[in-house]
């Protein structure tokens, strides 16, 4: 008797692989699938052929002022081209948003490894990005020191204010957050009542209102020597306001951490901020990174909100810019350009976000 | 309410401060060495960005020509972008020295919120526009019309009144801003857009095809606009109302930007007086004798400014109407220097 020996299989019916089996096994597979797939994509390419041919073929990327859009059908993105330093820099000083552009590189390098597993100095960076970075580009954004010109804070505009508004609101919003979080849960009647006071407080109020209120409320009631920056009145608005619900998503974390992690803890011989620091809060942080980042993408949206106040961030000034009579109807490449700006900084965080969690995953996640 | 508290704090608090305070605006503003100009956040013509950042437009040079006469440099000038809700807390809260953005003077406002107004820098009135195929060449045939406006505007009870008072009837789409309502009409869903009709001149450029639209004759009506003090110091009130009317003087004296210098040696005593080679008007106001010489030479006269602005040569394309001199039988007319 002769070994037996298995024939070669044979390959898949041609009907199910590549494209076509594809598009068999996943569009087509019943007759009620194949009419919803065919309806769909109906809809779908005669959606996009049109989108498409406005943003890319049919758009004007070159020429000179309006008359060079009249004629075209599509989109007209030399306004966006002949508006984009005001954009970007608002009405910095032409001859310096050099310091502007540096400021950012140096965001862009101190925060940009952080996407990048294997990147060296990870650690040190991030230090210098939440400590000496703000103060440097405080320095150079503002001037007035180290041989820079001055550019008062009324000045500051565009992307730029946009960055720097949910730069500041993301670093002071999370500590705030941690601490106030912390208060909320504390056994001391004082702070806890004050903590929860003062979330209820922030978080009871629209942003609108708030910011309103740091703009023309509040220089009422200082006297006129003491009249400190529209700015500033603004971003410690939005840092309140964002503070109150970044505690109530570490909140959550907190109260995730089974009550064994605690006394764990505490039987290690940890003080209530080692027990905080080594145990409860990295486990809690971790638990909550979505609703974290949830919060900073809002409060980077929300930074749209200072148009009621006249800082002039990105949004407004398309907004503005719009309304310039040499220019033909441009309103939906300037609404189109603010969307995509706000777009990819949104989608960077939620990447990270996403990133973040996937390396610290520990088991716990379903 | 809401405004209510904030100017009934606004005037306790200005109380409190009234010494410290209001005592001098222009010394607080030579100190500084900048004046604080109140201005749009972008409003064709008016107060709005150029490509380059630079705010352009009637409103913020009547700012620069103020700055001029005031520190003698038109340059010198931080303009302050505010909405129309906070423009009059700006003001009274002292953030801003001045107040330059398409303000209409009524009576409600010069009494009760703390503020003078200083003069007319721009003669508006609300129209109406209309596409040309509907066949209408008076507001009076606007019965049963659908009309688009800004919301939360005068302009809404403007409508109000006029219709009521012509037996017409109407539907009204109300929208959030101006330009909303400019795309709501150019897409049809209104018939008519009313808006102040230098506004009404600057969307026009902004329709899909600005020639099929009209703007009807009637006026239904009257919005001054000009700069805005606060109540209380009389002295920079003086400067910037006697400012506005040193530009409007220099046209009326065929005095220019470029013909400034030579006009310095005129035998017209009227014009000495305006260039301060005569007299000590500008000691009566606090400021050097060339005050009104430094704001016509760097800003240029009312008509300069105002066909740089919104004349017929601009996008917006305005005629002087209304804003010509009194001489050409329109409604400037400043009092003399003398």
């Amino acid at each position: 008797m002769s070994d037996f020996k298995a024939l070669p299989d044979l390959p898949a019916p041609t009907s199910s692989t590549g494209l076509a089996g594809w598009f068999r096994s996943n569009l087509f597979s019943t007759p009620i699938n194949s009419v919803v797939s065919v309806i769909s994509i109906y809809f779908i390419v005669s959606f996009l052929i049109p989108v498409l041919d406005w943003a890319f073929v049919s758009a004007v990327w070159t020429g000179e002022g309006n008359a060079a859009c009249e004629q075209a059908s599509g989109a007209c993105w030399i306004f966006i081209e002949d508006r984009i330093s005001i954009f970007s820099y608002g009405i910095y000083p032409a001859d310096q948003t050099w310091r502007l552009d540096i400021a950012f590189a140096l965001l862009a390098v101190s925060f940009g490894p952080q996407f990048f597993d294997k990147f060296p100095f990870k650690m040190p960076l991030a230090i210098f990005s939440l400590t000496a970075f703000p103060l440097i580009s405080f320095y150079l954004i503002s001037g007035g020191a180290f041989g820079l010109e001055y550019v008062p804070t009324e000045r500051w505009g565009g992307l730029s204010l946009t960055l720097i508004l949910a730069f500041v609101g993301i670093v002071a919003a999370l500590p705030i957050g941690v601490v106030v979080a912390l208060g909320r849960r504390s056994e001391m009647p004082v702070i806890r009542s004050v903590c929860i006071g003062f979330i209820e407080l922030w978080r009871g109020i629209p942003l609108i209102s708030v910011l309103f209120m740091s703009s023309v409320m509040l220089p009422l009631f200082l006297p006129e020597g003491m009249n400190f920056d529209k700015l500033l009145r603004a971003l410690i608005g939005i840092t309140m306001f964002q503070s109150a619900y970044m505690a109530e998503v570490i909140r959550g974390g907190l109260q995730a951490i089974p009550r064994g992690q605690y006394e764990a803890a505490s039987a290690m011989g940890l003080g209530y901020w080692g027990q905080m620091r080594l145990v409860v809060l990295p486990q809690a942080l971790k638990l909550v990174i979505p609703g974290i980042v949830n919060t900073f993408i809002a409060l980077f949206k929300d930074t749209t909100l200072v148009l009621i106040i006249g800082l002039l961030d990105v949004l407004a000034l398309v907004q503005s810019a719009i309304e310039d009579p040499a220019w033909g109807a441009v309103e939906t490449e300037g609404y189109v350009f603010a969307a995509f700006c706000f777009w990819v900084f949104c989608f960077s965080m939620s990447r990270y976000s996403q990133k973040l969690e996937r390396k610290l995953h520990t088991g716990h996640k379903r | 309410m809401k405004r209510a508290i904030t100017i009934a704090t606004g005037v306790a608090t200005a109380a409190l401060f009234a010494t410290s305070a209001y005592a001098g605006t222009l010394q607080e503003v030579q100190k500084r060495g900048t004046l604080s100009c109140g201005v749009s956040t972008g409003l064709p013509g008016f107060s709005e960005l150029d490509s380059h950042g630079n705010m352009t437009g009637l409103d913020a040079d009547v700012c620069r020509a103020v700055a001029a006469a005031v520190l003698g440099d038109a340059s010198k000038v931080s303009f302050k972008p505010l909405t129309a809700k906070e423009r009059f807390t700006a003001l009274s809260s002292g953030e801003i020295d001045m107040l330059s953005r398409n303000t209409t003077w009524t009576l409600t406002r010069d009494t009760s919120l703390g503020l003078n107004f200083t003069g007319v820098s721009y003669y508006d009135g609300q129209g109406f526009m209309v596409k040309k195929d509907l066949g209408v060449n008076s507001a009076k045939d606007l019965d049963g019309a659908t009309v688009c406006l800004q919301a939360g505007t005068t302009t809404e009870l403007n409508v109000s009144d006029y219709f009521r008072e012509h037996g017409m009837k109407y539907t009204l789409v109300a929208v959030e801003t101006s330009s909303a309502s400019r795309s709501a009409f150019d897409s049809g869903r209104c018939d008519v857009l009313t808006t102040d009709r230098s506004q009404l001149a600057a969307l026009r450029t902004k329709m899909a095809d600005p020639s099929s639209v009209v703007v009807l004759p009637e006026i239904i009506s009257k919005e001054p606009l000009g700069p805005v003090v606060r109540q209380g110091d009389d002295q920079w009130f003086n400067i910037v109302k006697w400012t506005l009317y040193a530009l409007i003087n220099a046209e009326e004296m065929g005095v220019t930007s470029a013909t400034e210098d030579a006009a310095k040696t005129d035998n017209n005593p009227g014009i000495k007086r305006l260039v301060g080679t005569e007299g000590d008007m500008g000691t009566k106001l606090g400021l050097s004798a060339d005050w009104a010489y430094n704001a016509i030479k760097q800003v240029g006269n009312y008509s300069e400014v105002f066909e740089r602005n919104v004349g017929v040569n601009t996008p917006v394309g305005l005629a002087r109407g209304q804003n010509a001199l009194w001489t050409d039988g329109g409604l400037q007319y400043a009092p003399p220097v003398r």
